[in-house]
């Protein structure tokens, strides 16, 4: 009977070990990585190689040019060589990892019958209006016409002239090198149309690490989808004063023509206000000499913050503002000009804030206050008004005057204020900046990501990063070959997917549990079950190493 | 851990603040030059406060935070989790004031309030810093800042070793801020950053920070309180902290040509008026404290340049003469303008009270009703049926 009941017994223990071993082999073969898959957060793949990839990225931008050679332009065994591309590759040095090369494709051909009788005539604007008939060029390409060195096309001082289309003209040479010396002016005149070494930096401003000269530089505005430009009248003293403004007319005058040239960068707005009994923050000073009000120029920059805040603007769009403000002073405060650094007055009595807008005082003529009764009828003559805000919108885009080679002839400016390829140039910078930011965005984006383990990566954030990728690297292929409307296109759908993922509202959740918590949340749960299992796995671990000890012993 | 602190009504007066007033006598001397505004290499300045109140304490003159005189209203983000202006329990509604004798009303006539009460909630907050916000949010609730931004944070409510208390409810963990603020480092959202917490603790908050261009102040140290100022007799709350009340009292002498350092801001509040000592940290900063100027951060001054150049532009006269004479025929036969109609005014006056549906009594009235006849059969028995039957 004992024997029976004891080696049931021992079929007991030798269940019950089995069963806590199997327990054991189920908690931790099953239970733990089930445990550990369902609790990690979901993170989408990322192309983490493809966008430290795009940091080392070389960036080349060709800028393509046709060069169109006279009959007496250059000697005639120079001209037998005809036609032929000649490449003129710089690197520009920036202080930045991004390397940018710059590359001037010419194409050298003879000039065709039409465009012999063209520069054959007297005066430079009738030549370029025949060769305008010609078909268009496309965005960021030049073409330069050489002609002879004693042609009267260009006064004879003038070595070369810039047009306001893509077009310049270059006077050859007759000498045995006549193509290296034609080929260096080419390439000066070249890059006042096009690329510097300025404007990129000024492009890359943002990017590059602060220094004291891109400190004081201009910065211009970012690089964004669209833009809302606001006309804003102030009208501190509206007894004295009524004031009519045509804006309307002006915008559609002036203003619009601008932008439609403008609107291969960006979307624009436009819309106009008048404040009354707005005041501008600055008490201004009385000047005895010429009996006129005066605003010094340190203390323009607290004029703008009181009167920021009654400007307003658009609740539903996120674009920059661009404030433009007209100031017609009150009448005790008449005339009122804006002093520079040295006390004179500023011919434009305008001033601008880079980022912000441009403010502009306008002042009543003092004849309208003739027939005394208040108040006085002020129309305000708007062409003024506008060129001054042209030229305001044009610094603040960092459209500055180019440097143009020396001895060369600048055509005066088109009708809409912008010339076609300063245009380009803005799309050159536009680019560049649009890629740069788009890179450093993903960088961060990955840097972020892989510092911070607690947040979730959506699969449609996810798959805008590989978006952004796919466009920077079409970007960088379409400037590298001379396209520059397509590389633009790329570089915007770039920065636009970028922020898109950078910014999508989802990356908040981040997971973040002090150690204690998480403790305090696991150890209810898994103790009460780990307990039993590791004291039964101790107790069969020493009996065995016991029953090992005992046949040694017995030996 | 909270218990342990002792919460004035946040004066979320930030000093910087200062009096509205302070603003439009701006027209001072200034003697500074246009060059120094370039030392800081800022352009624009944002701030975003947050003196939540948890209000433990019936009513209280907690006072909101005013708006800088000097940051304009567009590029201030104030969060407000109670309504203390306009709580039915203050005696000078849509006043809040700092001081028992009521010379400052801190809740001035351009507060511009972006997220109110249940807005406020970590959530939001960190989607403000961090600028990942629904696409439907206006624009006076986002932090528009960009790389050349100077930007002020201050925080002020309950706190512990370590968080930040939100409604009674949530809490904001050191490490979560931090995390926050690395995430605006790497998207360039700012350009320098000055973060002020008046908490109990309030040191701990800012010692997991790691990004760079941070200075942070905090009113007490790890293990101290923040005690509030001086009760208003009349409501019976507190009504400012004494940290806040003493930076209040610094700002109020900063105008915007002053050349106050941050450094000065350090000393303030020291331990004998303070009770707690006041902490801060600047090893993250890379500009030496005593170059900060206190206007970097609380002020908003731009950078300004003549613009002397202009374009040309053709004259239209003819067009313009023209346009000015139809414009003007028009405006003479033009009906006088009048709003739409909007509310049927009349219909409303006469109104006819509408007749209501009868509907039967609901659950509540029927089962009182039942417990009381069952009340009454108990007590009185049965047999009473019959003569109601």
């Amino acid at each position: 009977m004992a024997a029976s009941g004891a080696a049931a017994t021992d079929l007991e223990v030798i269940r019950g070990k089995r069963a806590a071993l199997f327990f054991a082999a189920v908690a931790i073969v099953l239970g733990l990585p089930l445990w550990w898959k369902t609790t990690e957060t979901y993170r989408a793949p990322l192309p983490y190689s493809q966008i430290s990839g795009l940091n080392a990225l070389q960036l080349r931008l060709m800028v393509p040019i046709t060069v169109v050679f006279t009959r007496d332009s250059v000697p005639l065994d120079d001209q037998e060589k005809l036609p032929f591309t000649v490449v003129h590759e710089r690197e520009i040095p920036l202080k930045y990892k991004m390397k940018i090369k710059c590359r001037f494709q010419k194409a050298y051909r003879r000039a065709l019958d039409h465009e012999e009788e063209a520069l054959s005539l007297d005066n430079v604007k009738e030549a370029e209006a025949m060769l305008a008939e010609q078909k268009e060029q496309s965005e960021g390409s030049l073409t330069v016409f050489v002609i002879s060195e004693h042609s009267l096309l260009l006064p004879q001082d003038m070595m070369s002239y810039i047009g306001p289309e893509r077009t310049a003209v270059v006077r050859g040479i007759m000498h045995r090198e006549a193509f290296n010396i034609i080929g260096r002016r080419i390439i000066q005149v070249a890059q006042a149309m096009s690329l510097t070494e300025d404007v990129l930096a000024a492009a890359l401003a943002d990017h590059l690490p602060e220094d004291k000269w891109s400190s004081d530089k201009r910065r211009p505005l970012k690089s964004s989808l669209g833009y809302e430009i606001t006309f804003s009248l102030l009208n501190p003293d509206p007894k004295s004063h009524d004031v009519y403004w045509d804006i309307e007319g002006a915008v559609r005058r002036y203003v619009q023509p601008f932008l439609n040239v403008l609107s291969a960068v960006g979307n624009f707005s436009v819309d106009s206000q008048i404040l009354y009994y707005a005041m501008l923050g600055v008490n201004p000073r009385f000047d005895p000499a010429s009996s006129s009000y005066y605003l010094a120029m340190n203390s323009l920059p607290h004029v703008i913050n009181p009167v920021e805040s009654r400007l307003g603007s658009s609740a539903t769009s996120l674009y920059p503002v661009l404030n433009f403000l007209l100031y017609v002073p009150e009448l005790a405060h008449s005339p009122l000009y804006i002093q520079d650094k040295d006390g004179a007055p500023v011919a434009t009595n305008a001033f601008h804030s880079p980022r912000w807008g441009g403010i502009m005082v306008y002042n009543v003529d003092p004849k309208a206050y003739n027939s005394s009764e208040l108040p006085v009828r002020v129309e305000v003559d708007m062409v003024r008004v506008m060129e001054v805000f042209l030229s305001q919108l044009r610094l603040l885009f960092g459209i500055a005057q180019p440097q143009v080679p020396p001895k060369c002839l600048l055509s005066g400016p088109k009708s809409e204020g912008l010339m076609t390829w300063e245009l380009d140039r803005l799309l050159w910078a536009r680019s560049v900046e649009n890629l740069a930011t788009a890179t450093t965005t993903l960088t961060s984006l990955a840097q972020l990501l892989g510092k911070i383990g607690n947040i979730v990566i959506k699969d449609d954030v996810a798959s805008e990063v590989y978006k952004a990728v796919a466009a920077v690297q079409k970007a960088a292929e379409e400037l590298a070959s001379g396209h520059l409307s397509s590389a633009f296109v790329a570089s915007q759908e770039a920065v636009t997917s970028s922020e898109r993922a950078f910014f999508d509202p989802s990356l908040l959740h981040l997971l973040y549990f002090p150690d204690d918590q998480k403790f305090a949340i696991y150890i209810p749960l898994f103790l009460p079950m780990a307990v039993p299992i590791l004291l039964s796995l101790v107790k069969i671990f020493l009996e065995a190493h016991k029953s090992w000890k005992k046949p040694e012993k017995i030996d | 851990m909270a218990a342990a602190c002792f919460p004035g009504p946040l004066a979320a007066a930030l000093a910087a603040l200062l009096l509205l007033s302070f603003g439009r006598l701006a027209a001072s001397q200034l003697e500074d030059q246009a060059e120094q505004f370039f030392r800081s290499g800022h352009t624009n300045n944002w701030a975003v406060l947050e003196p939540l109140f948890p209000c433990e304490l019936p009513s209280g003159a907690c006072t909101p935070v005013a708006e800088s005189c000097f940051v304009s209203a567009s590029h201030i983000v104030l969060m407000l989790a109670d309504d203390m202006a306009c709580n039915p329990r203050n005696p000078k509604p849509a006043t809040v004031f700092s001081h028992k004798n009521m010379e400052l009303n801190v809740y001035g006539d351009d507060v511009e309030v972006d997220y109110r009460s249940y807005e406020v909630t970590v959530e939001n907050f960190l989607r403000v810093l961090t600028g990942r916000i629904p696409s439907s949010t206006p624009r006076s609730k986002r932090l528009l800042s960009d790389d050349r931004s100077n930007i002020l944070i201050y925080m002020t409510g309950h706190g512990g070793n370590g968080f930040l208390k939100f409604q009674d409810s949530e809490e904001i963990t050191n490490i979560e801020l931090a995390d926050a603020f690395e995430q605006m480092w790497q998207k360039r959202r700012y350009n320098e950053l000055l973060f002020i917490i008046d908490t109990c603790q309030g040191a701990s908050m800012y010692e997991r920070f790691y990004s760079p261009n941070i200075m942070a102040l905090a009113s007490s140290q790890v293990g101290e309180d923040s005690l509030s100022h001086q009760p208003d007799p009349a409501i019976g709350v507190h009504l400012m902290d004494r940290y806040t009340f003493y930076v209040l009292e610094f700002l109020e002498e900063i105008n915007p040509a002053s050349e106050t350092s941050m450094y000065d801001l350090f000393q303030v509040c020291p331990k004998s008026l303070c009770v707690s000592t006041p902490g801060h940290r600047t090893d993250l900063f890379q500009r030496d404290p005593k170059n900060v100027l206190i206007t970097d951060f609380f002020g908003s001054v731009r950078k300004v340049e003549i613009t002397t150049e202009t374009i040309s532009l053709q004259h239209d006269s003819e067009i313009m003469e023209s346009s000015y004479t139809e414009d003007r025929m028009d405006e003479d036969l033009m009906e006088p303008l009048k709003y739409a109609e909007q509310l049927p005014v009349a219909e409303i006056i006469h109104q006819k009270p509408k007749l209501k549906d009868w509907h039967p009594p609901g659950g509540f009235i029927l089962g009182l009703w039942a417990l009381i006849i069952m009340v009454f059969f108990k007590t009185y028995g049965i047999k009473h049926m019959k003569f109601i039957f």
